[in-house]
């Protein structure tokens, strides 16, 4: 009835596991309560759940990734601590079993469901308004996205509680993960919380991509697009050709597991290798995926606050759509010890040589930006500054780990973790923190507290520094990654050190937390009446903040690049009344549909009965998907009216409120 | 758009001013279903390649050269091209809104496709009645996935075309609906070509 599941899978004997389990659940429960207490259910449901607004859809997004952060970065810690003590005679607190799942949640959920997370949700919230439209291509699929990436995270986080995650490492490479070496539901539910949110995901470039190649405002033509829309359109270009090769990899995984087939398994002419190349052809693009829209936001922000425009703009967009092209033939440099021989390995060193230098253009044009103008060092620009530092250090220990030699010293060392997070957390989440600085007074119509988001920035910066400066040492003395514990006892101070800098990173959070809270107490002082804070280049600046249902009561007309900008040039200075009262015309706007929720919440029955083995769940989850579908397709309604008059009070409101 | 800016000047043409604007809903829709295809054709592509890589790997059991029967496929081939045919026929009925017509031709559409599937699912029994399962080796978990994952997709639009003859019968030809035949046409298109790659790799080349 219940296929593997018993009361065996849940971990009564594991004290950690039990209180973080108990911990979440209370955490759950209590939120839910207060939710029901306050009666906010139904304003949530007809504002947020069922919400098909681009901007909702966005604000969620990073709110699941915020979140998300504060788990990942609890397993990140805990590592840490435990490699701080396990040294010599000191076995630390942290079991193998337990360590094991730690690094692999780790990586998967700070990948997934923190970066990628992160980029969508600013995707989301911030192309559509660029582009001087009212919403994405597909609105309902654009929720659908949203809720099958948070069932991914419910699942993963359900395998906190009943079960276990995989231990396998982030990628799951087989044999490990085959049946015959994990037989528990471990890699089950890292498969198929990645394959459905995988299919999320998927669904967001599909859409992305139409959006930004089809809706665009009359006059932006590609060479007027702002350059957060080039690097997101190369981002989900790269979404669509590379997460179904990351499906059919799982795909062949799971019938591995569940069927009993022969692609990556020791025995019958499997080969694990070929997963680590799929995995690989799917996960260097992954990497670009993630940098290339934080690119477009360092370089919204550092034009915005040296007051002009970027500095070649057309080499930007040049060097994004290279790398676009690059990263799908340099998979081969994560496993140069594969023993591909010595062409193909100088081959892919070589071509991840070349794309260092598109990325280097970009550092040139983000410093030329700079020259002769007038910097506003704001918190959005000290994080961009800290990028601009640490991302170069990050990409040239990448080009030494480009050379096979250096790589067969280096490969699986703690060297390399300390290159991939000196990227990933000085390229990726710096701009995730630095958009979302820059992007929040627009979303909520007060800027945030600038004192505290400067202390959170040089948390974070120095306790990057002190956290992973001692890995590289590490890893050329030796030390490899995924060490549960070590004999060496000259590792344990430059572990220490880097425990220090875990902790200061870890107030670097705590000062985001409190930067949200104050902010959000004296919003009334710190809010933006004229929707442009910033005095911004790009048309979401020229919307109310935060923008209307139909963020654009009249289309902008485009005549060049930065528009918003020569907008405001044109007009002497002066914030222009973007239109005639007499030009309002009614607007057809999508419908809210619960569509997206409901079949995530079939989807996530789906997930957790395959996870289990539960067939009689598994036929009612997706039979119970397939329906929602149908009722979705049935629908008579899809748009509703917005009548003129509402759209003109609605402008003459913002218009007599900036008056004031 | 002003008449002035109707006559572009050559800067004009270059940085693309004519610009107009977000494109029609129809185009919309149909742009975005292409690059779902192509992003299907890449999850295909990917198992084209394992199936490349393993087709040797039998472990000691069957090829393809014993397994295939190239009648049994010509049989299948002409089915879903055939059936191609009769789905652009199908297309036609619908933009000239002859409902009979578009039942008739979907209904065509949908016998050779169940036919193909028919052979296809005849072609897997009978390889595994003699043992060549896809536990069996590499090549065979390779082979069963490849092809079923096409007749996987197949099943999926005969589902696809009933569901749509059931939309025109109870909204008519309504302009959402004829956008979902629009993607419906697209799809089973694709899943030809895909069967040609598939066709050309799988059984021609494996037949030697």
């Amino acid at each position: 009835m219940l296929g593997k599941l018993s009361w065996d899978a849940i971990p009564i004997h594991e004290p950690i596991d039990m209180i973080v389990s108990a911990v979440m659940i209370v955490a759950v429960v209590g939120i839910l309560l207060w939710l029901t207490w306050k009666q906010l259910w139904p304003y949530l449901w007809r504002e947020w759940l069922t919400s098909v607004d681009h901007k909702r859809i966005g604000v969620m997004y990073c709110v699941l990734a915020l979140v998300m952060l504060l788990r990942g970065f609890a397993d990140a810690i805990m590592m840490r601590s435990q490699q701080a003590i396990a040294a010599g005679g000191d076995l630390g607190y942290l079991p193998p079993e337990h360590y094991n799942q730690i690094f692999s949640a780790h990586g998967t959920i700070m990948i997934f469901f923190v970066a990628m997370t992160f980029v969508i949700g600013l995707m989301n919230f911030v192309v559509p308004l660029q582009l001087g439209v009212r919403d994405v291509a597909f609105p309902t699929l654009n929720s659908v996205s949203l809720w099958l990436t948070a069932s991914g995270v419910l699942l993963t986080n359900i395998s906190l509680v009943i079960g276990n995650f995989a231990r396998t490492g982030w990628l799951a490479y087989p044999p490990l993960s085959e049946l015959a070496f994990s037989p528990d539901v471990g890699v089950d539910y890292y498969l198929w919380s990645l394959q459905i949110s995988g299919v999320g995901t998927l669904l967001t470039g599909i859409n992305f991509v139409t959006t930004i190649l089809k809706l665009r405002a009359p006059g932006m033509s590609y060479t007027r697009m702002p350059i957060f829309c080039w690097t997101s359109l190369a981002a989900n270009l790269l979404i669509v050709a590379a997460f179904p090769i990351l499906t059919a990899t799982f795909a062949m995984l799971l019938l591995d597991r569940y069927l009993g087939f022969h692609f990556f398994t020791t025995d019958a002419g499997g080969n694990a290798m070929m997963y680590v190349n799929l995995i690989w052809a799917w996960g260097h693009p992954e990497v670009y995926i993630l940098i290339l829209p934080m690119f477009g936001v360092f370089s919204e922000i550092i034009s915005t606050f040296s007051g002009k425009a970027l500095f070649g703009y057309r080499s930007m967009v040049a060097a994004t759509m290279a790398i676009c092209v690059l990263s799908f033939i340099v998979w081969l440099h994560h496993f140069f010890t594969m023993g591909a021989g010595a062409n193909v390995n100088a081959f892919f060193g070589v071509m991840t040589m070349i794309i260092a230098v598109p990325t280097g253009v970009k550092v040139f044009n983000w410093l030329f930006t700079m020259y002769g103008g007038r910097v506003h060092f704001t918190v959005p620009v000290l994080w961009t500054l800290g990028f601009m530092v640490t991302f170069v250090i990050g990409g040239m220990t990448g080009v030494l780990l480009a050379v096979p030699p250096a790589d067969f010293l280096l490969h699986n060392s703690l060297f390399l973790v300390a290159h991939f997070h000196n990227v990933a957390i000085g390229g990726v989440l710096f701009g995730a923190l630095a958009g979302y600085t820059y992007w929040f007074p627009k979303a909520f119509g007060f800027t945030l507290h600038e004192g505290w988001g400067k202390a959170a920035f040089w948390c974070w910066l120095i306790g990057f520094y002190l956290a992973f400066m001692p890995l590289y040492a590490l890893g050329l003395m030796g030390m490899t990654r995924r060490v549960q514990h070590y004999d060496d006892l000259h590792w344990q101070p430059w572990l220490l050190v880097a425990e220090a800098g875990a902790v200061l990173i870890l107030i670097g959070i705590a000062c985001l937390v409190v930067q949200l809270i104050v902010s959000i107490r004296t919003r009334e002082q710190r809010r933006d009446i004229t929707g442009d804070p910033w005095d911004g280049r790009t048309l979401e600046w020229s919307t109310a903040s935060p923008p209307p249902v139909w963020n654009f009561a009249v289309l902008p007309q485009v005549e060049s690049e930065d528009a918003y900008w020569n907008m405001k040039r044109k007009a002497g200075g002066q914030r222009p009344a973007q239109l005639a009262a007499t030009a309002y015309k009614p607007i057809e706007m999508p419908l809210n549909s619960a569509t997206g929720f409901i079949t995530a919440f079939f989807a996530v029955i789906t997930g957790f009965a395959l996870i289990w083995h539960i067939w009689w769940m598994v036929m009612l989850g997706v039979l119970g998907a397939f329906g929602t579908m149908l009722v979705f397709a049935w629908r008579d309604e899809e748009e509703a009216e917005i009548p003129a008059e509402k759209l003109a009070h609605f402008d003459r409101a913002h218009r007599a409120e900036m008056a004031r | 758009m002003s008449a002035a800016a109707s006559i572009p000047s050559g800067r004009a043409l270059r940085t693309g001013s004519e610009h107009r604007g977000p494109a029609s809903k129809r185009i919309v829709v149909g742009y975005g279903f292409w690059i779902f295809l192509l992003s299907d054709i890449v999850m295909f592509s990917a198992i084209f390649a394992t199936y490349a890589v393993l087709v040797h790997a039998t472990a000691g059991g069957p090829t393809g050269a014993q397994l295939f029967d190239q009648t049994n496929v010509a049989i299948e081939t002409a089915c879903l091209l055939a059936s191609s045919f009769t789905c652009g026929l199908m297309s036609m009925a619908i933009n000239s809104r002859n409902a009979p017509a578009t039942y008739i031709f979907a209904a065509i559409t949908f016998a050779l496709g169940a036919a193909f599937l028919g052979i296809e699912l005849r072609e897997f029994a009978g390889m595994i009645a003699i043992g060549a399962t896809p536990e069996r080796s590499a090549f065979l978990s390779a082979f069963f996935t490849l092809v079923g994952c096409h007749g996987l997709h197949v099943s999926i639009g005969l589902l696809w075309l009933v569901v749509m003859m059931a939309q025109v019968a109870a909204k008519g030809f309504r302009p959402n609906v004829e956008r979902r035949l629009l993607c419906f046409s697209l799809f089973w298109h694709a899943l030809d070509i895909i069967w040609v790659a598939l066709f050309s790799i799988v059984y021609l080349m494996g037949a030697r």
